[in-house]
């Protein structure tokens, strides 16, 4: 028996886009170009299945997935990480067999069950209970089996009153706890989880992410595709980053989510320079905020948790340094209150001087308490007491799940925002 | 937790394109408990927040052929040569609502199950599949229930040949299922069979011969005619349930209407098939 619990070879899945929307039809003549293209392409380049040449036809080729190699081993928890579009879900769903590869192999070892969502096929006429069935049967348990489990499905969902009740009439918690609970008690070998957790409220999700824990420790196999760096760092050994149909890094979880983060730093930059609605005697324009981790590498967005330097770089338009500074920034959350205020004479540094020229100011903050989520800014600095550059609303960045407390947990989102560090004793 | 307990062999699946074609019917048969888990939801919701339930797959059959029976006997004055005209009606409208119903569940299937294609796997050919045994169970209730009616209203006493009407209750079966894969495959792509469907199920009550005798076609047009399956089918029913009295079976037409539903099934699960793999990308 081999050790491997996935073997992925060169696959690749390709998706025509454009065409079918437009007329509905795919006729003969298509069918036949494509056939030959495929077959060209294979002549020319056996091993990279490269796309035909844009424009080649009236409609256009898409990989989802191309030249993708994988070996994942039993008992291994890798985290699946990328953009939106990434092909992540493709990936998914043909190791789940939903869809076809274009090209490449893969082996699997082992019972497959996949989560790509809570609750498929629940039907709403259906009582509690004969959705249980249902449901069990769908994501490929026995009908024994789920006899079996019945009782502790029941337990864990927290319905028993309402077993009998058509689940059209359960509020939506319920009916996401009774899908879960089912879904929970799967005991496949190999388990394929997709953004599953992103639904229900905060309680369920931490019930979600104790299961999957659970589960991560009895040896199964787990491949986790989530926007959660959070709960990916916490659960999976390893992780692989999708960036645009190919695997861009595999290896630790924490070294390949902060790759993720850093990989597109050039849109991290904010353009403030070309705002016009500002005020201020113009003595200093702000330029950007650029976002920098603890290496002092530029990012996309802020880690909770970890050091975060907030860095505006400002043009200074007179011909001297410039003293007697006053610099604030404000925070606002994305409702639009004002959430905190940064100030550098209220904390004491009294920055010298601003140079002649290019340059930045740096908000530095070593442990960064912000919750995930987004933020507004407005940004001011003053000369001598008279205003020089003032914008209001002046963009946003965003703050990423960290592991600030070392547990891997957070507080559930939408539970305000900040965190810091506490103790709690008992007596 | 404990060990699984299925005793299911350990194995390696090869994923690769086309590969699909090689487990297909290992799958078939490991995923049959889904494939009866399937109808049995059908069945329950089928007359769910109904007041008299399945009394409906009773009540539709015994409408139709009252006015039937009222239409063809005593105003079109068509003759049952001798049988009551009722159980003729009967033993047409019975198969063919089998076939209509199972035609149009199964052709909207796999678009009303788009949900489970896009986010499960299983044999596709499941879904439809359950739908026509839906509307099998459908049709046995609903003879059952008939043929008693019948007898009491008729004092109709069924021969010992009604046994016979088995093989072309496969027949329906056959047609229905190949028809079935057909059109739900076709609709997953060109969704305008949603609209061909009923159609073509509504002119086929005319062109079938459910209120009348399919002797009344005229001789050089019977084997054309029976290229509508179901016209065999019809007339394997009646001559199963009425003997030789009425009509006696016509063989050539039997024949054809079997070739048919032959080819509808092995076209019918073949377009199925080549398709399918792709029903996620495109539904």
């Amino acid at each position: 028996m081999s050790d491997y619990a996935i073997k992925i070879e060169n696959l690749g899945k390709k998706y025509i886009i454009g065409h079918q929307r437009q007329n509905g039809y795919k006729t003969f003549r298509d069918v036949l170009v494509e056939k030959a293209k495929s077959a060209a392409n294979l002549l020319l380049h056996p091993f990279s299945g490269v796309t035909g040449g844009p424009g080649a036809d009236d409609y256009e080729e898409f990989w989802a997935l191309n030249g993708v190699n994988l070996e994942i081993k039993a008992g291994e928890r890798v985290g699946i990480i990328g953009r939106n579009g990434a092909g992540k879900s493709t990936l998914l769903k043909i190791l789940s067999r939903i869809t076809d590869p274009t090209s490449g192999d893969i082996w699997i070892n082992g019972r497959v069950a996949s989560l790509l969502e809570v609750g498929t096929g629940f039907h709403p006429e259906l009582t509690g209970r004969e959705n249980i069935y249902l449901n069990g049967a769908i994501l490929g348990m026995g009908r024994v089996e789920i006899k079996r489990k019945f009782d502790e499905i029941v337990a864990f969902s927290e319905v028993e009153k309402f077993l009998d009740t058509p689940v059209k009439r359960y509020s939506s918690g319920m009916y996401v706890r009774l899908a879960f609970s089912v879904a929970a008690h799967l005991e496949p070998e190999i388990l394929v989880v997709d953004e599953v957790l992103a639904v229900g409220d905060a309680a369920f999700q931490k019930k979600c992410l104790g299961k999957m824990e659970e589960v991560g420790k009895e040896g199964r196999t787990i491949l986790f595709v989530s926007h959660n760096m959070a709960a990916i760092q916490n659960l999976c050994s390893r992780c692989v980053l999708l960036n645009k149909g190919v695997i861009e890094t595999v290896g630790t979880a924490e070294k390949v989510i902060n790759k993720y983060i850093e990989s597109s730093s050039i849109e991290a930059k904010i353009s403030i320079g070309d705002r016009l609605d500002r005020s201020g005697d113009g003595k200093i324009r702000f330029t950007a905020l650029t976002l920098r981790d603890e290496n002092n590498c530029s990012v996309n967005s802020l880690i909770c948790g970890k050091k975060a330097v907030l860095s505006f770089s400002y043009k200074n338009n007179t011909l001297v340094a410039l003293k007697n500074l006053n610099f604030t920034l404000g925070i606002d959350n994305l409702t639009g209150e004002r959430i905190t205020y940064v100030g550098s004479e209220i904390c004491g540094s009294s920055f010298s001087e601003l140079a002649v020229g290019v340059n930045s100011i740096d908000v530095c903050v070593e442990k960064f308490p912000f919750m995930p989520g987004r933020y507004g800014f407005t940004i001011y600095c003053s000369v001598n007491g008279v205003v020089a550059d003032w914008i209001q609303n002046a963009g946003y960045f965003d703050v990423q799940p960290g592991d600030y407390y070392g547990t891997g947990k957070l507080p559930p989102s939408g539970q305000g925002n900040f965190i810091f560090d506490y103790c709690i004793y008992a007596g | 937790m404990g060990a699984d307990g299925n005793g299911e062999i350990k194995y390696t699946l090869h994923i690769s394109p086309g590969k699909a074609e090689i487990n297909y019917f290992k799958d078939l048969w490991r995923y049959r408990e889904l494939f009866l888990f399937l109808a049995w939801r059908d069945v329950l919701v089928r007359y769910k927040q109904t007041v008299i339930g399945v009394l409906w797959s009773v009540l539709r059959p015994l409408i139709t052929m009252i006015i039937f029976t009222i239409v063809f006997s005593k105003l079109a004055n068509l003759s049952s040569n001798g049988a009551p005209y009722g159980i003729m009606v009967f033993a047409g409208t019975l198969p063919w609502q089998f076939f209509s119903n199972s035609l149009s569940d199964s052709g909207n299937s796999l678009i009303a199950n788009s949900h489970l294609i896009s986010k499960v796997y299983f044999p596709r050919v499941i879904i439809p599949a359950s739908s026509v045994i839906v509307s099998l169970i459908d049709f046995l209730i609903a003879f059952l229930i008939m043929l008693v009616i019948m007898v009491l209203w008729y004092s109709f006493i069924p021969p010992a040949s009604i046994v016979l009407m088995l093989p072309f209750l496969a027949l329906a079966f056959f047609s229905s299922l190949g028809l079935g894969f057909l059109v739900s495959a076709l609709t997953v792509k060109y969704r305008d069979f949603r609209y061909i469907v009923p159609f073509i199920v509504q002119f086929g009550l005319y062109i079938s011969p459910v209120g009348f005798m399919s002797s009344i076609v005229p001789e050089k047009w019977r084997l054309l005619y029976s290229l509508n399956p179901i016209v065999g089918v019809i007339d394997g029913f009646r001559w199963a349930i009425l003997g030789d009295v009425s009509q006696p079976l016509w063989w050539p037409g039997v024949a054809v209407s079997a070739v048919v539903s032959t080819l509808l099934f092995v076209i019918g699960f073949g377009y199925f098939r080549n398709t399918e793999k792709a029903f996620a990308d495109v539904i």
